[in-house]
């Protein structure tokens, strides 16, 4: 009887997250389902009509959502190429032992803090500025012509803006997982004889696993969906050079008031979202059960 | 002779992190020296001796009402917190403390809804905000954030609850603890650490949240990210003023964040890594 109330208790107790959590996942998603299928342009908001697989048609035969599918791509590529490789790369340095540790860490994570907007203009004014930023003082105290960031490299720019904002989170993760390394192993391997390219295939690598895992999945939910850093920046283009689906879909949204078109665009996009959901949910479950 | 390798050793990755370390810092170490330069230095090519005038400081709230924005992130993320605390202690308890079969689905089901990308659900959100009258106002927008929130701090919770012994609590009740003086004197002090780690980890998210933040806000409950974004239009490119601006956005949250590395790890990879 008693184990039966705690029951009905901890249900209670669990009861509000879970309804609010609940309407926050089917009310809106149902509503964008229901929009995909209409013809709702804001503009027009009186005459709202079915419009089959109108809407998807149209998203997909944009020439525009190819790109922006690509872009977004390349942004979550780029930057994971970037993060872990950097970071696993810093991590190894950091685990060593240095003078002002703390200190150096500190400085390392500090970008993660930084909020995107200010990220972002940080490197459009003041680093990347082709007349004024320190990569173009640089480039002309060697003489060179400076780089016209955004307008040559539009999507190479944010590649390099959204990997300074989270190269310090894969390299905190990293090198927390590399201080949980057995330090006995790794003496043991060093008595074997293992330089330090075979300690680090065949021993750190293989313990680091988890960790590159966990970085590269919660980097990638975050990734799909960069926008503040767009939006600030190159505003998608020039033309549609450095549009990702998220920021497409704002567009199609808030600049041409087509709902319809718009929310076709985000069931894509949870489609996509949902692929790399399910391989995080795999990685992170079973840990659960270790 | 060994000795002598090893503090060489040191002194070389000593050398190499710091230099690795101030490239990575370098851009915010820029913005907080330029924000003390005057506009016409700030323009005038590298350098990283600024002639220290807090005048730009005093021109962002003077000219942009600075303090305004600053304050709607403190109201947005402080109460968007609490709130997502208050809803998800209880749940958090429940979960850690009798779990059943269903709690992992049910914990798995929660992180799941992180995963919805925010753009999907842009279009019913802002319809819904404009018809219920909540766009740019503080209430929306804190509701808003709460519930982005709630599943990483149930998580967070949970992975912290659990920690806490079963074995204490039968040993208070030996020791003929009440239900109440449980709560009070076991439960709550081991809890406190796991519940402010929780708390400071949800303003630093809930305080960087930058889509819809600036989408569903204007002028009124405008928060910092918003008020940083309005300066990416040329007119707005008074950079001594932007990077004092930038500096006062950033300063706060940087340094929680400094006091929050460890639990960061912790609560942003869902306790997989710690």
């Amino acid at each position: 009887m008693a184990t039966q109330n705690t029951k009905t208790l901890a249900r209670l107790m669990m009861a509000p997250s879970v309804l609010l959590l609940l309407v926050w996942m089917i009310v809106p998603l149902a509503m964008t389902l229901w929009f995909s299928f209409q013809n709702y342009n804001l503009l027009n908001p009186g005459n709202v009509s079915f419009a089959g697989f109108f809407n998807y048609q149209y998203f997909y035969t944009d020439p525009a959502f190819f790109q922006s599918i690509w872009n977004t791509l390349v942004i979550v590529g780029g930057v994971l190429l970037i993060t872990v490789v950097g970071g696993i790369a810093i991590a190894l340095l950091l685990d060593q032992p240095i003078f002002g540790q703390g200190v150096v860490r500190i400085l390392v994570i500090s970008p993660f803090f930084v909020m995107p907007p200010v990220a972002a203009l940080i490197w459009k004014n003041m680093i990347m500025h082709p007349g004024y930023g320190v990569l173009a003082d640089i480039a002309k105290f060697f003489g060179l012509r400076p780089v016209d960031w955004f307008a040559q490299y539009p999507l190479f720019s944010i590649v390099i803006i959204v990997a300074w904002q989270w190269l310090p989170f894969a390299t905190l993760i990293l090198l927390t997982a590399l201080q949980s390394l057995d330090g006995e192993q790794k003496e043991a391997a060093e008595m074997d004889g293992a330089n330090f390219f075979n300690r680090f295939i065949y021993l750190v690598l293989p313990h680091l696993a988890r960790a590159i895992t966990v970085v590269i999945l919660i980097q990638t939910i975050f990734l799909l969906g960069v926008y503040a850093e767009i939006l600030v920046t190159t505003n998608g283009g020039p033309g549609y050079a450095s549009t990702n689906l998220a920021f497409l879909i704002y567009r199609t949204a808030l600049l041409g008031y087509d709902v319809g078109g718009a929310s076709a665009g985000g069931i894509i996009a949870v489609v996509l979202a949902n692929i790399v959901a399910f391989f995080l949910m795999r990685a992170v479950g079973k840990n659960l059960d270790r | 002779m060994a000795r002598n390798v090893t503090t060489r050793h040191k002194v070389t990755a000593t050398v190499a992190a710091w230099v690795v370390a101030l490239i990575i810092f370098f851009p915010i170490l820029y913005t907080l020296i330029t924000s003390l330069k005057t506009e016409p230095e700030a323009i005038a090519g590298f350098s990283l001796i600024p002639s220290g005038t807090f005048e730009n400081y005093v021109t962002v709230q003077t000219q942009r009402d600075y303090f305004k924005p600053f304050m709607n992130s403190v109201v947005l993320a402080v109460g968007s917190t609490i709130l997502a605390l208050i809803i998800a202690i209880p749940s958090a308890w429940a979960m850690a403390f009798s779990p059943t079969k269903r709690t992992k689905d049910i914990l798995m089901w929660m992180l799941s809804t992180k995963m919805m990308p925010a753009v999907a659900v842009l279009v019913p959100i802002y319809l819904m905000f404009r018809d219920f009258g909540l766009l740019d106002t503080r209430i929306g927008l804190t509701v808003m954030l709460t519930l982005i929130n709630l599943p990483i701090v149930v998580w967070m919770l949970y992975t912290y609850f659990r920690e806490i012994p079963g074995e204490i609590l039968e040993a208070a009740r030996m020791d003929g603890a009440g239900l109440w003086q449980e709560i009070v004197y076991v439960l709550t002090p081991m809890a406190v650490p796991g519940i402010a780690s929780t708390l400071l980890l949800n303003i630093i998210l809930a305080w960087n949240e930058a889509f819809w933040t600036i989408r569903l806000t204007t002028t009124n409950a405008a928060p910092l990210t918003a008020f940083i974004a309005s300066f990416s239009s040329p007119q707005g490119l008074f950079w001594a003023k932007l990077s004092a601006a930038s500096t006062m956005a950033i300063a706060p949250i940087l340094i929680l964040g400094w006091f929050s590395q460890k639990q960061l790890v912790r609560g942003l990879t869902f306790g997989a890594v710690k």
